[in-house]
Order: structure tokens, then sequence, then C-alpha cells
């Protein structure tokens, strides 16, 4: 899904969103089956090459407190390469979807289908591609690690880009056109700085989701394959396996200054920057601040350093030949054979991967292994509804009551952005722990760690819905003196919907992800499985049974996605229709 | 004007010639929209040209084809420079909405259109200050558009237009947006420019609805009717600058054109007025029901009592012409009043709506609803003659849309929607888009 910064939700974004059809169609099938083909493809190559025993690890992770530093660095600079990958993917993709009507039926389908499928059940399959690429380095391990987290963040970002090139401002366009701008100059001028805000909002998301794949990546077994990456994750992996509380304890203090400061000193400055791109002629209400960001302005090392860098993007060459002044108008039959050639191609290129798919399964699975995982993949799906449920209940009385306070709201809104940003798989030791020593049901008692870290999305979509109801509606709440259900329901409610929808649609989406990680978790030796489908793919994943893993993969993105369009698209679309303020 | 040349021989050149331009909105199948038809235009040099037309009439299209920003469906439009003039050529645009790109200051918006030319950055920096001195904008030029009120956005919209030295300036409704007192500190420092001479260009296109706009500043003002846009009428403006808005003859030049901007075209349909199409295919305009009562008791009202200029009535409720003849045109479609030439004129069942209450008034409303608007009639006798007494808003919009195009159809509706419930003749349930007899008491 595409992130709505608070001050965005009533722009239309939104709206658009949500008035895309929620039915899936034949784009939608096709874009699937070609991601699952794709992971065939990887594994059956990866089968063919018969991997050797590797054990990739240049030098151990050591619990050394003093090396610490380095490797908490060494996991930023993974999570940094992923976000410039995803803004590199981001800009072709996404131009290519906006500019090309053609590409723009295939890639939307597949922007939609990929952003919510579960990252973390296709670890196997990205994994071994980049293993396979570089068998024996490091390299291939760092790329997969990287790759890993790519898959998790770029999605949304391509997504409000192709967004906001499609809604570019229509006066602006004609301007760019009447004075004959260059497509190049044009995405300069025009795109990118229109598109900026909602990108880069999106972006601070993508990484505050992407800290939980940057600690999952970093250590990981796929059948014989096992891989160690210096990094926050492997230390905290290697803490676990030897039962160091100490050293568990010192992950999580890493990893909190790690995301402080990454929000203090990249994000806040750069949200900050990005509101003169904001499309309004007007100044907006709540600028936001950013310490780290005035400092830079007002320090004249920093501006005298940075200009070398804007001359250098003057400098930058200005293809001038593909200038179109005018729309090329074609001849309507022609397009519309293109168009029967192209979705010919399509049609084909679909029905050979489902071909693929279904060769590849039915020689390595029968028909019980997908009632087995149709039927964990309820079980998932109930723990992942009732969880939100659960959550829903905790955290929207207290978000609503946060939102009304605006003193209250400015100091818990970065905590609970921080709480989302953090990696909830580096607190599961301590739940682990707790399970372990009062000998608790894991069935019962691991389903809450799938949703520990996501939970948060709720709680800071319903600060942000709550501060923004109208003064004028709460104030004829007061002077009518509604008492407390009807104002709930007719005032709160309502009011704090659409945010509550983001909310949990992130939070059920990261849910299903964690499931992955939280349905079986380990200390030392004890190691404890809930029955669910992400169990499933982890024992699979972890004796290299691709197949099943696939078979699993599957399963839950099929999950995931009919939860999105019988749940909570409709709800979005509902939202639109009747809820939104303004 | 004081500057116009008269009799040299640089009068005559035209820079614009549009010919039977012809532009139709809407998908290859279909009726589609006819925007404009058949519209011819020639602009000659030192010469400020008026479009004036209601919303709807095509003249915004008109301009956009000119710029190039378009392709009419038919019809050609040449832009041509001024013979051995080498400092203006082409043409450069004014929008509405200012169209002032945010991120940008003051300085680089105006230098986009240099930029995009390739003019080297000295020159392009001495052109730009120059005109943003010119425009009086100096010690702006590192504003942001939001630091900027709406009169010196739009400042930077016309020194922005101007510094690419275009031969015509084309302007969208350059003022529309700005308050009465801005818009006429803008107009006339324009008209000081222009008839000082000390903008580039050679020839103004302005685009406007309103018509007292119109006569301050233009030589010459087309008319154009609306769906389809045709030109009805040319006006020759000879009135000196700087002109007077309580000028005798300014004031009967405005007056005649409202006339004529009302005039019916002769034909078919007669008794409704500008709505295009005739049963069940009229086209409505959603005007809410409190405006025709509140029209209605004016006109009633005195010094009007019961009969009244049309040009005078919008001076009075403070309208816009092309605010005030979708309403005239609806009370003239029920028969609570009579459109001829400019006058508007009660009928009895106008009077008797002014004098009634609240009931009366529905009940009155509802009477001339049924009798009166085809489509109205229509969805109350299917609701009558079904069972349940109810039906779907789609099959009503599906039989709208064999006649007109979809947002045509829409506002249709709308105002059937609206009109019906203030009757009370039916119920409209927007959350499963459907029409019903039962009533809410």
């Amino acid at each position: 899904m595409v992130f709505l910064s608070s001050d965005r939700l009533n722009t239309g974004l939104l709206a658009r969103f949500a008035r895309r059809q929620f039915a899936p169609n034949r784009y939608d099938l096709i874009a699937l089956v070609l991601i699952g083909a794709a992971a065939v493809l990887v594994v059956h190559g990866a089968q063919q090459m018969s991997l050797p025993v590797a054990h990739l690890q240049t030098e151990p992770v050591v619990l050394d407190p003093a090396r610490l530093p380095e490797y908490a660095l060494r996991s930023t600079l993974r999570m940094f390469a992923a976000i410039l990958l995803s803004l590199l993917f981001t800009f072709g993709v996404a131009t290519l979807a906006a500019k090309s009507r053609k590409a723009e039926l295939v890639l939307v389908p597949m922007l939609d289908i990929a952003q919510s499928i579960p990252i973390m059940a296709f670890l196997a399959f990205t994994l071994t591609f980049f293993i396979n690429l570089f068998p024996t380095s490091e390299l291939g391990a760092e790329c997969a690690a990287i790759f890993l987290v790519f898959t998790s963040q770029a999605w949304n970002m391509a997504f409000s880009f192709y967004q906001s090139l499609r809604t570019l401002p229509a006066d602006l366009v004609e301007v760019s056109q009447q004075f004959h701008l260059s497509p190049w100059r044009k995405f300069w001028k025009l795109e990118l700085p229109f598109a900026t805000p909602a990108l880069v909002w999106n972006t601070m998301m993508s990484m505050s989701g992407g800290w939980f794949f940057v600690v999952a990546s970093e250590y990981f077994t796929v059948g014989k394959t096992q891989v160690t990456l210096p990094g926050i994750g492997s230390w905290l992996a290697m803490a676990i396996d030897r039962r160091d509380f100490v050293a568990v304890s010192w992950a999580v203090g890493a990893m909190a200054v790690v995301i402080v400061s990454y929000d203090q000193l990249l994000f806040r400055p750069i949200v900050a920057w990005a509101d003169k791109f904001r499309f309004e002629q007007t100044a907006s209400e709540n600028q936001p601040e950013s310490w780290f960001y005035d400092l830079l302005r007002r320090t004249r090392l920093f501006r005298r350093l940075g200009r070398p860098f804007v001359g250098l993007l003057a400098l930058l060459p200005r293809p001038r030949r593909f200038v179109r002044s005018r729309p090329r108008a074609f001849n309507p039959d022609a397009v519309r054979w293109f168009d029967r050639l192209w979705f010919g191609l399509v049609a084909l290129v679909g029905a050979w991967a489902v071909w693929t798919i279904f060769r590849y399964l039915s020689a390595n699975l029968k028909l019980h292994d997908l009632v087995a995982a149709f039927g964990l993949g309820l079980i998932t799906l109930v723990r992942v509804l009732l969880l939100i449920v659960i959550a829903s209940l905790i955290w929207v009385p207290i978000g609503v009551w946060i939102g009304l306070r605006p003193v209250w709201s400015r100091r818990i809104q970065p905590v609970a952005q921080f709480l989302a940003a953090f990696p909830a798989n580096v607190i599961f030791p301590f739940a682990v722990m707790g399970i372990v020593a009062w000998r608790l049901n894991p069935n019962v008692w691991l389903s809450p760690l799938i949703i520990l870290g996501t939970q948060w999305y709720i709680l800071f979509n319903v600060v942000a819905g709550a501060s923004a109801l109208p003064n004028d509606l709460k104030e004829a709440a007061g002077i009518f003196h509604l008492r407390s259900w009807q104002r709930w329901r007719d005032l709160i409610l309502p009011g704090i919907f659409p945010y509550y929808v983001t909310g949990a649609l992130t939070a059920s989406g990261g849910s299903w992800n964690a499931s992955v990680v939280a349905e079986v978790v380990s200390w030392g030796h004890t190691r404890l499985a809930a029955a669910g489908l992400g169990a499933f793919i982890a024992k699979a994943t972890d004796a290299g049974d691709f197949p099943r893993v696939a078979l699993g993969a599957t399963v839950m993105s099929i999950f995931v996605i009919a939860l999105n369009r019988t749940l909570w698209r409709p709800m979005y679309a509902y939202a639109e229709k009747n809820l939104l303020l303004n | 004007m004081t500057m116009t040349l008269e009799g040299t021989a640089q009068k005559d050149v035209p820079l614009v010639e549009v010919k039977h331009l012809k532009h139709v909105y809407g998908k290859g199948s279909g009726p589609g929209l006819v925007v404009l038809e058949d519209v011819n235009l020639t602009l000659r040099s030192n010469e400020i040209v008026g479009l004036l037309g209601r919303s709807g009439s095509g003249k915004s299209t008109l301009l956009r084809s000119i710029a190039g920003l378009i392709t009419p469906t038919a019809g050609t439009v040449e832009v041509r420079d001024m013979p051995g003039d080498s400092n203006a050529h082409g043409v450069s645009m004014v929008f509405q909405s200012f169209a002032l790109f945010p991120w940008l200051t003051v300085q680089k918006n105006v230098e986009l259109g240099l930029e995009a030319q390739g003019v080297p950055a000295d020159e392009r920096r001495k052109r730009t200050l120059a005109a943003i001195d010119l425009i009086g904008l100096d010690g702006f030029e590192n504003a942001y558009p939001k630091e900027l009120s709406g009169g010196m956005r739009q400042r930077v919209g016309l020194a922005r237009a101007l510094v690419v030295q275009p031969s015509v300036l084309l302007m969208d409704e350059p003022f529309s947006a700005l308050d009465v007192l801005t818009a006429e500190t803008l107009r006339t420092d324009l008209l000081d420019l222009w008839s000082e001479g000390r903008m580039p260009i050679r020839s103004i296109l302005i685009v406007t609805h309103n018509i007292e706009e119109a006569v301050l500043m233009c030589d010459r003002i087309l008319v154009f009717s609306s769906n389809p846009g045709r030109v009805i009428a040319e006006i020759k403006v000879d009135l000196p600058q700087p002109r007077k808005r309580l000028d005798p003859a300014f004031r009967a030049l405005v007056d005649d054109i409202y006339a004529r901007m009302t005039a019916r075209p002769t034909g078919p349909a007669p008794r409704e007025g500008n709505f295009p199409g005739s049963g069940l295919g009229m086209a409505l305009t959603h005007v809410s029901t409190n405006t025709l009562a509140g029209m209605i008791e004016a006109i009633a009202a005195p010094p009007n009592n019961g009969s009244a200029d049309l040009a005078t009535l919008a001076r009075e409720l403070q309208m816009e012409a092309d605010e005030l003849l979708p309403i005239a045109e609806t009370l003239q479609l029920m028969r609570f009043a009579e459109i001829e030439g400019r006058t508007i004129r009660l009928t009895p069942a106008g009077r008797r709506y002014d004098a009634a209450d609240v009931d009366e008034r529905k009940q009155l409303f509802a009477q001339h609803l049924l009798a009166y608007v085809p489509l109205a009639a229509h969805i109350r006798r299917v609701l009558d003659d079904r069972a349940s007494h109810q039906a779907p808003a789609t099959r009503f919009r599906d039989e709208l849309e064999d006649f007109m195009s979809e947002p045509y159809a829409e506002e249709t509706m709308d105002a059937i929607v609206s009109w019906g419930r203030y009757a009370e003749i039916f119920a409209y349930h927007e959350d499963d888009d459907r029409f019903s007899l039962d009533d809410p008491a």
C-alpha cells in the first residue's frame, strides 16, 4: 500500500487509491503468476547447479560491545544500499508505468501484488538466486541481504511515484508544454519536485519497515547453505544461540541508537526540506521541523560544500532531441491492433508461467500438501485478524485520547513512529525466555509476537486521525453535550476511520511477514513452534525444501491478497466515499 | 486607446488565423461533446481581442488550440510572426490559476521559458530581472509563490509569459481568481503597459466571462454561444481608453452584450432557453432551489416589481453574467419567468411563488417541475408504476447518456435529484443510488 502522510490524507491520494477496483482482475492474476514463475525458475536453476555446502562467513561475529558500532554501521550501510536501489527502481519503473500505457497495464498490477505479498516467505528464493550468482564470495550473500530489504520497500515507493506522475497538476503540465520543456527538464522541474513529498514519506515508511528485514537477512539458513553477515542481525542470532541475555540487550540498544539517529540526522531533515515541494500555494500550518536541518542551513561550510553538487546537477546531459511539442495522433485501427498483439503476448507469457509453476509443483507435491498449507494458512489468518482486533481495542482508545490532546500527541507521535520502525525480531528473545520460563503454550503465546512490531502503525495513524478532527466539529459535539457513546459513534470513529484503515492495513501486511519469523523461535537449543503457515514456510526454508517453500509462499500471497481485496480495499472505498473530511 | 496605430500598415498584419475550427471531446465511439463548431478568428497586430462566453462555450479550448496545447478535431490554426520583427514571436500564455511552480522562486519561475529555449545564463538573468522589474515585482525575486498574494502571483505569471517575448499574449481568465480590487489594479497596470508600448507583445487575446472586463480592455469582443461554442457576435469597442464604467456609452455597450448573450438561437424548442436538447434529452444546469427562490424574490421586490433588466440585476446581486444566466434560464424553463431581450419578467406563477409560504412554494414548484421538466415526470411515472415504488438511478442515467455526454448527464441528474427532493416528488438514496417514493416523514 502507499503510505499517506497525515497532512496528505485528505488531498485525494487516498481517494484515488480506493477508487481502483478491488475485485482482482485478469492483470492481478497474470502478475501473481509471473512472480510465482520467476521464483520457480530461480529454484530450478539452483538445484541444477547443485549447491556446494556453503558456509559463507568471512569473519566470525564476535560478541564484543566494542565491535558493535562497526556491526551497526554495516547494517545501516546495507539499508542505504537497499534504499538507493529502491529509488533507482522507482524512477525507472514508475516512470515507465506512467508514460507508457502498455507498460502500465502490466506493471501497475505487478506493483500492487508485489507490495502486498509477504516478502519473508520468498526469503529462500531471493537468497538462493544471489548466492548462485556469486557462489564463492561474500558478495552474493551481501547482495541477497540487500535485495531482500529492497523487495520489502521498493513497491510502495514506486507506487507513490507513479501516482504522483499520474496526477500532475494540469496547469503546470500546460506551462511545461507551452514552453516546450524537454522530457528531461520536465522531469527535474515538474515531475520530481511534485512527487517529492509523497516519495519522501513513503521512503521513510519503507525504511522504517526495512529494519526488520535487515535484521532477518543477516543470519539465515537455507538447507545446507548458511550465511552470516556481520551486522546487528547476526550479533543477535549469535547471542540467542549462546543464550546471552546481556548481548541481546546490547543489540536492542544498538538498534535503538541506529533508528533514532537515522530519524534525526537523515529523515527529519529531508522531510523538513521536502516541505517546500508541497503542492499548496499557501504555507503549511504545521511545518515539519528538524533541528539538524536548521543547523545545516545555518552553517556556511556545508552550504559551500553542497554548492558543487548543485553545479554538477546543472551539468547533467540535456538530451534535447526527443522533444515532442504536440501530442501525436495515432491511427486508431493501428492502436487497436497493437493492443491486441500486446495482450496476446502478455497472455502467452502468463500461460507459460502457469505451466511452469504447475509442472514444478505437481512433480514435487501431493494434493494433501496443498490442503495442509491452506489449513495452516487459515490458522495464521485467524491469528492475524484476532491480533489486529485486540491491538485495535487497545490502541484506538489510547490513540484517540492522545490525538485529542495536542501536547501529548506531539510527544507520543515520534515515539510511536520509532516503535514502528524498531525491528520486533530483536525483542523476540525476551518473549521466548518468558514462554520457556513459565512453560506457556506456544500456540497461544507466540501469537502476540506477530503484531509486536506492527501494532504501532495502528497507534500512530489513529493519533494522526484524532488530531486532524476539525475543531468546529469538536465544538459542536461539546455544545450539544453529546454523550460519550454518541460522541464516539458520530464524531470520533468516523473521523479516524480512514486513518485507522491505513494503519490496520499496514499492520496486517507486516504481521503476515512477521509470522514467518515469529511462529518458530528459538533460545539456545530450545525451539518453540506454533502451528501456522509462517512456521510451515520457516521450517521448509530451514530444510531447503523448495517445493514446500514455494507452496507456502504462494498460499500466503493468496491469503494476503484476498484479505486486502475483500476487507481492506472495501473499507478504504467506504472511507473515501463517506467519511473523508473536507 | 491612446496608442493605436490607426492607419499604419502594421495594423493589418494577421498574427493568428483560425479557420473552421471544430473541437469534439470524448471517446472515439459515442456522440462526444462538441465544444467548438466552425470557429473563425483573425487576430491582428495592435489589438486586444476578448473571447466572451459562458462556461462550456469552449473559449478556453480555443485559446489552448492557439497555444498549441491541444490539437483541434478539425480546422486550422496558424500563428505568424510580424514580418521583419525579430523581437517578438510565437505565443505565450497567462493562466487563470497562475500555474506557478511552488518549489521555484519568483526568479526561477520567470526564467523557466528562457531556460527551455537554451538562453545563456547571463542573458537569462538580465532579461528575467528586466521582466520582473517591468511588472512591478522587484524585491520579490527570491520569494516563493506561497509567500505572495494572489495579485503578486499573477504578476509572476505575467512576467513569465512576457519574458520569452511572444508576439501574442494569450490570457485565460487571468483576473477571475483575484478579488475585485486586486483584479482592477492588475488590469489597469496591464493596460498602462500596453498603451505605453512597454511590453514586447503585438497583440493580446483574452478569455473572460466578465462582460465589464471585456468592455474595459478590448478593442474587439467575440461573443460565444454555448453547446456547441460558436461565435454569435463580434462587437467593436471604439470607446477611448481609459474607459469609465459609469460612462453611459460604456453602460449601453454592457447592456447590449447582455442581451446578445441571452438571445436564443432561432430554431426549435424556443421555450427551453439555452438548454440544449428537448424532452428527456434536455441537459439541465444544477441550480440550487434556494438560489431560484432568491432570484424570484429579487425580481419581485422593489424597485424591480416583477420585471428586471438582466445587467442591472447582475450588478445588484453582484453576479457575473455566466452565474446569473443559468438561474434565469432555469426559471424560464419552469415558467416562473420569461426572458425577452435583456429583460426578465416573472410569470403569474412566479408572482404566486413569491407570495406563497414554504409549503405552498413546494407544491407550486412540484407542479411546475412535473409539468415542464420531462425527466422529473418520467422518473415519477416509473416510480408510480412499480409495485416497489423504487428504481435504481443508473437506469435514468443510462437513458440520459443516450442523449448527452457523461458530464452533462451527471449534472442533469444532480439537478433533478436536488429539485425532486425539494419538491418532495420523490426521494433519492445516495448510499445505494436509487430513487423511491417513500417519504421520510
